[in-house]
């Protein structure tokens, strides 16, 4: 064994162990504990958890690696993961969270009507499993390049330790994990960054400091074929940057595994702060990834550039084995470098991997390459356990006790519910073994199918009282079909062929579209059809005031 | 908060505070929207060819926006947002304290 992978092995199986422990110490009898952690988490814990149930493999292991390679244009991913926070605190956190119970259909239902509250459990179904698929395959790729074990093997390792801990304890086991793997990968992520921002220019916040490599970036950017790394609209026309960055914000705000995170707090005011906590442990790493992205490139494209192929530094060789990094036969003299198979470079880099090989790119120790390998794993495991919760209260808690067992007694839900995560870890081991893009782009299309559907439907819920079922159920049902059918319609997948974006909007962005046709949709069938019931408006009314009035005493 | 005694909601059982309250917050709210959208879609994407030209260490400034600022300003805004509810709440009464939560049953946060 390589000293990588002495390091990669020491430090997964502490991680794994101080996960165990958690989840064995908060494990729950309950099923309020199950589902929401008995509505009694910490903010400023919540805010790390949401953190590290937000922040996916997607956004450890590949988003920098995007940046790299799109310069400007991976501002969508920058913008908008961070972007529907905004959202999620003004619009819908601390309404949700007076309303106070359990899922996510569950509001919807109570809110509109049994029939809307089934098309939302099946659409939080379909969004989370999408999401669920990216996360296992990352972690999978984690295993493989560090230990040297099959994509198959890893992804059921991470699979096993997922089902200890979520089927045990629920919603309080994986807040309590999620804490500790939101410490493992922030630190993960920060010190590789901080020590190639301090090698490279002296200073040592790589926020700050990556401004002053940007014109050499650019420079040997264009030398090796590449774009102008800071040029907007480069891969994207401007028209498409703004629809997948407002997709990508508004589905934040649409996902079922984050809403539910807002239920979890103690008071409504809790649930606001802990969207400002929330935010500012996910800014910490997503301010610094930009920077790691250029810091890595300028890296790669120096070990590189001019050099003879039989001469390239060690981590290519490294990476080369897992296929994500080839050299072209035909090339003596390193002279381009591209992110696609198909461009014909004479290396060429899969994006997934940059953030992963940072530290062997650097030249950095053995130690921090597999302490990142750690953090991609808990960046991945997080976000899995997150999603799963919600594929299981969904199938458990909106349409087998609605439909099957109504009159079950609290042992007999939490049983189900237990079952229910087993079945979904399953499945989600199958597809993400097999999985069908890039890990972060399979995610982006979660996002467009949450804005087209869970949004507009919440959100009118709470701000238009005249807003009914009829005109929610027809708005959800046009828009997740009008986002569905697009994407469909531009990629190839199910043995269907490409066809040319329609005026350059592409699948990751209409989900924007789709939540605009979801909202006038949801209107216009509203107001030709009855309002809804007294006690609803009754229902709405309330959620607006976080606490019974007690008159100003004087001061 | 002298003002809450000149200016004090019409009185208990009436609804009238209601409306003010909401009506405050959702004037917040879309004051807090228009920044959220100036930064992001105006700053980052719209008019960043035109704020490129300026540079700041290094920075193009349109880039930084997209890649940095926006991020920060989304950060105070949420910021902004908890304070003045804090405020909001308390001048209207109906603000919580910790010890009594509002729906769902309190429980301690677990130990670790």
């Amino acid at each position: 064994m390589s000293d990588i992978q002495i390091w990669t092995t020491i430090f997964i199986v502490l991680t794994f162990g101080i996960y165990m422990t958690i989840a064995w110490r908060s494990r729950v009898k309950e099923t309020e504990g199950f589902y929401v952690a008995g509505h009694g988490i910490p903010t400023i814990a919540n805010g790390a958890a949401i953190g590290a149930d937000w922040m996916s493999a997607a956004s450890f292991i590949s988003m920098a690696g995007l940046i790299a390679f799109l310069g400007y244009d991976g501002s969508i991913y920058l913008m908008g993961w961070t972007g529907g926070y905004v959202l999620l605190a003004l619009l819908l956190a601390p309404y949700l969270r007076k309303w106070g119970k359990y899922t996510v259909p569950e509001f919807v239902g109570d809110r509109y009507s049994e029939l809307v509250r089934t098309i939302a459990a099946v659409a939080a179904v379909i969004v989370s499993f999408t999401y669920v698929v990216g996360q296992m395959n990352g972690g999978g790729i984690v295993f493989s390049r560090f230990l040297n074990i099959d994509i198959t093997y890893g992804v059921m390792i991470a699979a096993v330790v997922i089902f200890v801990y979520a089927v045990l304890g629920g919603m309080k086991s994986i807040t309590w994990t999620q804490v500790a793997q939101y410490t493992v990968l922030i630190i993960a992520y920060l010190i590789p960054a901080v020590a190639v921002a301090q090698t490279m220019t002296g200073i040592p916040i790589p926020q700050v400091s990556f401004g002053q490599i940007l014109n050499e970036l650019n420079a040997l950017s264009t030398e090796l074929g590449m774009e102008v790394f800071t040029d907007p609209f480069t891969s994207r026309p401007m028209v498409d940057i703004f629809l997948v960055t407002m997709a990508l914000m508004i589905g934040t705000a649409g996902l079922p595994h984050v809403i539910i995170r807002f239920y979890t707090t103690k008071t409504v005011r809790g649930s606001r702060y802990s969207a400002f906590w929330a935010l500012f442990f996910i800014a910490l790493l997503y301010t610094t990834a930009p920077a790691v992205g250029a810091f890595t490139k300028l890296n790669l494209l120096q070990g590189v550039n001019g050099t003879a192929t039989d001469n390239l530094p060690a981590w290519v060789d490294n990476w080369a084995a897992t296929g994500l990094v080839t050299v072209n036969e035909n090339a003596d003299v390193v002279n381009s470098v591209s992110n696609d198979p198909t461009a014909g470079a004479d290396l060429t880099v899969n994006n997934d991997i940059l953030v992963l090989a940072s530290p062997e790119i650097a030249g950095l120790p053995a130690p921090i390459v597999g302490l990142v390998a750690a953090g991609g794993m808990a960046a991945a495991m997080s976000t899995a356990a997150g999603l799963l919760l919600v594929i299981s209260s969904s199938v458990s808690h909106d349409i087998w006790f609605r439909y099957v067992r109504r009159t079950a007694g609290d042992q007999e839900r939490l049983l189900v519910g237990r079952i229910a995560m087993a079945a979904a870890i399953l499945v989600a081991v199958i597809a993400g073994i097999n999985p069908p893009a890039f890990v972060a782009q399979v995610v982006a299309f979660a996002f467009g199918m949450a804005a087209s559907s869970f949004f507009p439907a919440i959100v009118l819920g709470i701000f238009w009282k005249r807003c009914n079922g009829i005109g929610a159920a027809v708005g959800m049902i046009v828009g997740l079909g009008f986002t569905i059918t697009y994407m469909l319609y531009t990629l190839e997948v199910f043995g269907l062929s490409a066809h040319d974006h329609i005026l350059g909007v592409s699948p990751e962005g209409i989900g924007a579209v789709g939540a605009l046709v979801n909202a006038v949709v949801t209107v216009v069938v509203s107001l030709l059809t009855p309002p809804p019931a007294r006690h609803i408006s009754e229902m709405v009314e309330s959620i607006r005031y976080p606490a019974p009035r007690r008159v100003p005493t004087g001061e | 908060m002298a003002e809450t005694e000149d200016n004090s909601p019409p009185p208990p059982g009436g609804n009238g505070w209601r409306r003010e309250y909401w009506k405050k917050n959702l004037r917040l709210m879309v004051v807090l929207l228009i920044i959220w959208f100036a930064v992001s879609f105006g700053a980052g994407i719209l008019f960043v060819e035109q704020l490129n030209q300026i540079v700041i260490a290094g920075f193009p400034l349109g880039f930084w926006f997209a890649q940095q600022g926006s991020i920060y300003v989304f950060l105070l805004l949420i910021l902004a947002y908890c304070l003045y509810m804090d405020r909001l709440d308390k001048e209207f009464g109906v603000y919580e304290y910790d010890d009594e939560p509002t729906g769902g049953t309190a429980e301690k946060g677990g130990e670790s």
